[in-house]
């Protein structure tokens, strides 16, 4: 069971360019600052897998390691994010991003 | 060949409970779903040969990180719907923006000559053997950063969860 005979590397571009911007629609029309780190996760994961593909057809590990990487940055981003999250809640008792708009002038 | 049936249907239910994450009102559905994608990449990873991609992918995403989402919604009772949606004039350019993104970045890759990368026989570079004599050989102070960047994480989120103001 191996992929990389039968599937040319262009079907990954499309998979993950697809993945990419149904994150990006995610992030554009949603209010909730939950459904929003989610769409964001859509999106490192669309590259997460790219960044895979692209290493295992051109037999370089190197991108492997760097997938890896990106995972411990995407986990520490989230603990942080949620932790943030939770305290937005906590003092407007909303996480919609409306409400946040104290920095925006 | 039957690992392209494989690949197709993991795209699709892939795209399609990505595409849910967004249609879903509450976020609790919104977060299964979200791990619904999650294994269906898990399964792409181990369709590339990457064994200890997919593993990771399937601990760090499926394990800890939709464990922390599904705490976060339980913890702030977030299951309901959104109270004020968008305008739909904002949702519509919103979505319009995402697919002529999508169109450019299809059209910039169809132009790309992708014959330059040669296709190997068999890969092995997946393995964890392999992996981790990279991992430990060449990446090393890459990997021990990225400890500290974990313990500074965890600080954080401690500090920003404590109860009482700093």
């Amino acid at each position: 069971m191996n992929a990389l005979n039968s599937i040319p590397i262009s079907y990954y571009l499309m998979f993950c360019s697809i993945l990419f911007c149904i994150g990006v629609i995610g992030v554009l029309i949603k209010r909730n600052a939950l459904v929003i780190l989610m769409s964001i996760e859509l999106m490192i994961n669309s590259i997460n897998l790219l960044l895979a593909a692209f290493s295992a057809y051109s037999n370089d590990p190197a991108g492997q390691i760097f997938v890896f990487f990106i995972m411990v940055v995407a986990a520490a981003e989230v603990a942080i994010g949620l932790a943030i999250i939770v305290l937005i809640y906590k003092t407007t008792h909303s996480i919609d991003i409306d409400v946040l708009n104290k920095l925006k002038w | 060949m039957f690992s392209n049936y494989i690949f197709y249907f993991l795209s699709a239910l892939a795209l399609y409970s990505s595409v849910m994450v967004l249609l879903s009102k509450k976020p609790i559905h919104s977060v299964l779903y979200l791990t619904l994608t999650f294994f269906a990449i898990g399964g792409h990873y181990i369709l590339l040969n990457a064994q200890f991609l997919a593993i990771v992918h399937i601990i760090v995403y499926a394990g800890a990180i939709m464990v922390l989402f599904l705490f976060t919604v339980m913890l702030l009772n977030l299951n309901k719907e959104e109270r004020s949606p968008k305008p739909i004039w904002v949702k519509a350019a919103a979505i319009l923006a995402g697919i002529m993104l999508g169109l450019v970045l299809i059209g910039v890759f169809r132009g790309y000559d992708l014959r330059l990368i040669q296709h190997p026989m068999e890969s092995q570079i997946g393995l964890v053997k392999e992996l981790g004599k990279i991992l430990y050989r060449d990446y090393m102070l890459p990997f021990e950063v990225s400890s500290i960047l974990f313990l500074t994480a965890m600080v954080g989120a401690v500090l920003l969860g404590k109860k009482e103001q700093i």
